[in-house]
C-alpha cells in the first residue's frame, strides 16, 4: 500500500521538474525498488545510478533518447524515452552465469575480403590432427594432399595443387625455412604444438617472399611469448611406440619483454614390422628440439623485435629388422639406413610502425641457419650442410590514401653448400648459391568489391642470372557473400635434385644426369607459369550456414628438372623438360553446418599431373588423378568450468594411381601399372576437464589398409631389383594413440 | 640592450605564431558519424576518401567514432565531415540532408537525434 502511494508521489513530484531532466524509478519483479541500478543513454558515458528508493534524476541527452538500465543479475533494458517520466521493471536474470553471445569459430577461415586465396587454419584445426609435427598438420585440410610416408625413411612430403612441396615456398613466420637441404625432412622438425595458425595461399604467391613459390605459399607463425601461457605441457604416445613431449615455459619480464622456451623431444624406440617385409615399418630414433623465443613489445613507439634461438637434433635408424649400425653399417651383412641431422638457427624480425602514422612501417628480418644431414642409404652415401644467411628489409606505406597501399624492399640470400653424394658414382656437389632482389608491391582496395595486389620483384643470382618474377591477384565480390579471385605469376627456382628426391636413395637404382651445360648439377633452372581462378559463395542452406567452393589452377613449366622413374626401373634419370610439363588442378569444396557444433567439411578434387619423358607424355606416378574428402566435426557446449568433448572424423579417398614402369623386372618384381583406389579414415576424440586439463585419444588409418609389396625384393635388398620408394598408400596398418594437454593459465 | 630583448622577444613570438600555424600532414581526428551497419561503414568511408587530404579513414560500428589521418594543409575535419553528411550521415558538425537520409537503404536509417 505504501509502495503505491510512494508511487503517486512520484509521479506528482514528475510535474514539478523541468522538461529537461528525465525522472524514473527501478523496479524489480515484486515492485521493490533497486537500489545501485546503473541508468544511462546508450552510446554515452552520461549517466547515474539509482537511490535507496529506486529513484534517479537524468539530465536528457541530445544524442539520444535510449536509455539502459542494468543490475547486477537482473536483465539489462534499453528503452527508447518519449516522457519525461519513466518506471522501469527489471526481470531478474534466469541465472547469474555469464551470457555469451557467440559463435563457434570456424577452425579454417577463407575470408571473402583478402585479395588472395588464403586459407587461415587456427589452433583449433591444427589440434585435430594431435601428432605431432607440421608435416602431419595438414592432414584434415583437402587443399593439402599429405603423401604417404616412404616405406624405409618414414617420411612425409606434402602437395599442393598436384605438385609436391619443393614447388610450394614454405615460410616460418615469412622466412624461407623448408628449402634447399632440409627440403625432405624440414616440416616434421617443426613440433606442432609450437604452431600458431598456418596460412595456406594457393597459386602464385607474394613477391614479398621470394621469386621461388610456384603452386603457393604456406606460411607458419609461433607461438607468441607475450600471448601465452606461462606453462603448457602435452604428452603422446602410439601404439607404434612413438613418444613426444613438449613443454613451453613462458616469462614475462616485463610488460614489453617476454621469452618462451620451448622444448620438444620425441623417440620411436620400439621395432616394428607389421606388414612382415623384414623392414621396420617406421624408423627408430630420437629427436631433441629447443627454442627459446624472445618478444619485445613497446606499443607507444610502434617498436615490435622478436629473436629466436633454436638447436635441433634428429636421429634416425631404418632398414631390415636385424640390422645393427655398429656392425653392419655401409655393409651388405644387413641392408640399413642412418639419417641424422643437426639444425642450429638464428633469427631476429624488428618492425617499426610511424606512431602518427599507422599505414606506414619498416621491417626488417634477418636469419642465420645451418643444417647438416649425414645419412647413408644401404651402399649409398648422401651428406648435406647448408650455411644460408637470408635478409629482408622492407618499407610499408600508402600513395595519397589507404585505398592504395604498397610495399617495397630489398631481400639478400647466401647458401653454402657442402653436399656429397656417393651412389654409383662418387661426387662433391659443394657450391655456393647467393641472390640479391628488388621488389615492389601494390595494394587497391575500393573499400567496397574489388581490390587488386600487383607486384614485381628483379633479382640477381649467381646461377637463376637476373630475371624479373610477375605475380598478380585480383578479388571482386559480384554480389552479396560470394567472391571471384583470379591470380597469375611467374617463379624460378635451383632444383635440389638429391636433397628433394632422397626417398630414391633407398633403392638400388643408378642415379643419372643427362645434362651438363646447366649450372645445376648440369641442369638448368626451373620457370614455371601459375594462374588460377576460384570462387566462393556462402549462403544459408535450410536456414544453416553453408559455402561453396570452387577452384581451378593450372601451372606451366617451361623448364622443368624431370626426374624420370619411368625409363628404367634400375635407374633415375634427371634431366631438362624438352616437352610439355603441366599440372592442373580442379577442386570442389561444401562445407556446413549441420546442426550447431556439427561441421561437415566435404571436398573433390581432380588433377591433371602430365611431364614429357624421354619414353613419352606420361601422368605422374604414384598421384591420384580424383581424390575425396570428407571430414566431421562435432563438440558439445562447452560447460561451466570448461568441460567439453570434441569429436574429429577424416575420410580420404584416393582413386587409381599410376604406377612407375617396372615392366622390364622379372616378373616377381613387377607391379601392376596401376594402384586401385582406396580409403583411409582418420578420427580423433577429445575431452576437456577443465581449462586446464584435456586428454585426447586417436586412431590413424582405422580401416586398415596396406599397401602390399612396398618394398620391392625386400628379400635381397643388395639385388639389382630393390626400391622402396614406390609408394602409393599407407605401409602401416591401424595405429591407435592418446595423450594430454596441460595448462597453467 | 632593451633593443635587444625586444627583438628577441619579437622574433620568439614570431616563432610561436608560426609554430601554432604550422599543420601536421598526419593530423589524426576523430568525431562522431550515425550509422547502423556494414553498408554504413563503407559509405561513410568512401565518403571520407572522397576527401583529398584523407590518408586513414575508419569508422567503428559499434561505437559510432570515426577515426581519421589527414593532412592538414588539404583538408579540415569539417570538410570531411560535410563529405560525410552529403552522402546522408549525420555527424558531430553538420547534419545530413533529410532528402538524403530518406533515400538511404532501409538498414542504414540509424536513429536521427532531433
Amino acid at each position: 500500500m505504501y509502495k503505491n502511494i510512494a508511487f503517486l508521489l512520484f509521479f506528482a513530484c514528475n510535474f514539478l521538474y523541468s522538461q529537461e531532466t528525465l525522472k524514473g524509478i527501478v523496479l524489480d519483479e515484486n515492485n521493490q525498488p533497486l537500489f545501485g541500478a546503473n541508468v544511462f543513454w546508450f552510446n554515452t558515458s552520461v549517466g547515474t545510478i539509482t537511490d535507496e528508493n529506486g529513484t534517479f534524476a537524468l539530465k536528457k541527452s541530445s544524442e539520444t533518447n535510449s536509455l539502459i538500465i542494468s543490475y547486477i543479475g537482473y536483465e539489462t533494458q534499453r528503452i527508447d524515452v518519449t516522457s519525461n517520466s519513466i518506471s522501469v521493471l527489471l526481470k531478474e536474470a534466469v541465472t547469474l552465469k555469464e551470457v555469451t553471445v557467440s559463435k563457434t569459430k570456424k577452425s579454417t577461415e577463407q575470408s571473402l575480403y583478402k585479395v588472395q586465396n588464403v586459407q587461415v587454419m587456427g589452433q583449433k584445426e591444427l589440434l585435430k590432427a594431435a601428432c605431432c609435427n607440421l608435416s602431419e598438420s595438414f592432414s584434415t585440410n583437402p587443399s593439402i594432399d599429405v603423401n604417404f610416408s616412404d616405406a624405409v625413411t618414414g617420411n612425409r612430403q606434402i602437395k599442393m595443387l598436384g605438385l609436391t612441396s619443393p614447388y610450394i615456398l614454405i615460410t616460418e613466420e615469412n622466412i624461407p625455412s623448408v628449402r634447399g637441404a632440409s627440403q625432405a625432412y624440414g616440416l616434421s622438425f617443426v613440433p606442432g604444438t609450437w604452431v600458431e595458425s598456418i596460412q595456406i595461399t594457393k597459386g602464385a604467391g607474394s613477391v614479398i617472399n621470394g621469386f621461388e613459390s610456384i603452386s603457393g605459399q604456406i606460411n607458419y607463425e609461433i607461438l607468441k611469448p607475450v600471448n601465452d601461457i606461462p606453462f603448457f605441457l602435452n604428452l603422446y604416445a602410439s601404439q607404434d611406440k612413438r613418444y613426444e613431449i613438449n613443454t613451453h615455459f613462458n616469462n614475462k619480464f616485463s610488460d614489453k619483454l617476454s621469452s618462451t622456451l620451448f622444448l620438444h623431444g620425441n623417440t620411436r624406440n620400439g621395432k616394428n614390422d607389421m606388414n612382415h617385409d623384414h623392414f621396420l615399418d617406421a624408423p627408430i630414433g630420437k629427436q631433441v628440439n629447443i627454442l627459446n623465443r624472445w618478444q619485445y613489445n613497446d606499443a607507444e613507439n610502434g617498436i615490435v623485435s622478436f629473436l629466436n634461438v633454436r638447436y635441433m637434433n634428429d636421429e634416425k635408424q631404418a632398414g631390415t629388422l636385424h640390422f645393427n649400425p655398429d656392425t653392419d653399417k655401409l655393409t651388405t651383412n644387413a641392408w640399413g639406413s642412418e639419417i641424422n641431422t643437426e639444425k642450429i638457427e638464428i633469427s631476429n624480425k624488428t618492425g617499426y610502425v610511424f606512431p602518427d602514422m599507422p599505414y606506414q612501417s619498416f621491417g626488417f628480418q634477418n636469419s642465420f641457419q645451418s643444417h647438416k644431414q649425414e645419412s647413408y642409404f644401404g651402399l649409398n652415401q648422401y651428406n648435406i650442410h647448408q650455411k644460408s644467411y637470408y635478409s629482408n628489409l622492407l618499407f610499408n606505406s600508402i600513395i595519397s590514401n589507404t585505398k592504395n597501399k604498397f610495399t617495397t624492399g630489398i631481400n639478400f640470400s647466401y647458401d653454402k653448400y657442402e653436399e656429397f653424394v656417393a651412389v654409383n658414382f662418387s661426387q662433391d656437389f659443394s657450391r655456393i648459391d647467393n641472390s640479391v632482389g628488388a621488389f615492389f608491391e601494390y595494394t587497391f582496395d575500393n573499400l567496397d568489391n574489388f581490390s587488386l595486389v600487383a607486384g614485381a620483384r628483379v633479382d640477381n643470382h649467381n646461377r637463376l642470372g637476373t630475371f624479373v618474377t610477375p605475380r598478380l591477384h585480383i578479388r571482386y565480390n559480384p554480389w552479396k557473400e560470394a567472391v571471384i579471385r583470379a591470380s597469375a605469376g611467374r617463379g624460378k627456382r635451383a632444383a635440389n635434385i638429391f636433397a628433394e628426391n632422397q626417398q630414391l636413395f633407398a633403392s638400388n637404382r643408378n642415379f643419372s644426369i643427362l645434362n651438363s651445360g646447366g649450372k645445376l648439377y648440369g641442369l638448368n633452372p626451373e620457370i614455371a607459369w601459375n594462374y588460377g581462378l576460384s570462387f566462393i559463395q556462402k549462403f544459408k542452406l535450410a536456414g544453416k550456414d553453408a559455402e561453396i567452393v570452387l577452384d581451378y589452377y593450372q601451372t606451366d613449366f617451361q623448364h622443368q628438372a624431370v626426374v624420370d622413374i619411368d625409363a628404367n626401373p634400375q635407374e633415375v634419370r634427371f634431366y631438362d623438360l624438352d616437352g610439355k610439363s603441366f599440372a592442373k588442378s580442379f577442386q570442389a569444396e561444401f562445407n556446413i553446418e549441420l546442426i550447431r557444433h556439427l561441421n561437415f567439411k566435404t571436398s573433390y578434387k581432380y588433377y591433371d599431373v602430365q611431364t614429357q619423358f624421354q619414353t613419352g607424355q606420361l601422368q605422374k606416378a604414384l598421384q591420384a588423378k580424383h581424390r575425396f574428402f570428407a571430414n566431421l566435426a562435432f563438440e558439445t557446449h562447452i560447460k561451466d568450468k570448461g568441460q567439453q568433448w570434441k569429436f574429429d572424423v577424416t575420410y580420404n579417398w584416393l582413386g587409381k594411381q599410376r604406377l612407375p614402369n617396372t615392366n622390364s623386372n622379372p616378373i616377381a618384381y613387377q607391379l601392376n601399372d596401376y594402384a586401385s583406389g582406396f580409403a583411409v579414415i582418420n578420427a580423433q576424440i577429445t575431452r576437456t576437464f577443465s581449462s586446464t586439463f584435456e586428454i585426447y585419444f586417436g586412431g590413424e588409418n582405422i580401416g586398415n589398409f596396406k599397401q602390399k609389396n612396398g618394398i620391392i625384393q625386400n628379400k635381397n635388398p643388395f639385388g639389382t631389383y630393390f626400391d622402396s620408394s614406390l609408394i602409393y598408400g599407407p605401409t602401416f596398418g591401424a595405429m591407435y594413440y592418446a595423450g594430454l594437454r596441460f595448462k597453467i593459465k | 640592450m632593451k633593443k635587444l630583448i625586444l627583438i628577441v622577444l619579437v622574433s620568439l613570438i614570431g616563432i610561436s605564431v608560426q609554430a601554432q600555424e604550422k599543420k601536421s600532414k598526419n593530423k589524426a581526428v576523430e568525431f562522431k558519424v550515425s550509422g547502423n551497419c556494414e553498408m554504413c561503414e563503407k559509405r561513410i568511408e568512401k565518403a571520407a576518401f572522397s576527401v583529398k587530404g584523407v590518408k586513414s579513414a575508419e569508422w567503428h560500428a559499434d561505437h559510432g567514432d570515426i577515426h581519421l589521418i589527414i593532412d592538414e594543409n588539404k583538408c579540415s575535419k569539417e570538410d570531411v565531415a560535410k563529405a560525410i553528411a552529403a552522402v546522408g550521415h549525420d555527424t558531430e558538425f553538420i547534419k545530413a540532408a533529410d532528402s538524403v537520409y530518406e533515400k538511404l537503404h532501409g538498414c542504414c536509417n540509424y536513429e536521427r537525434i532531433e
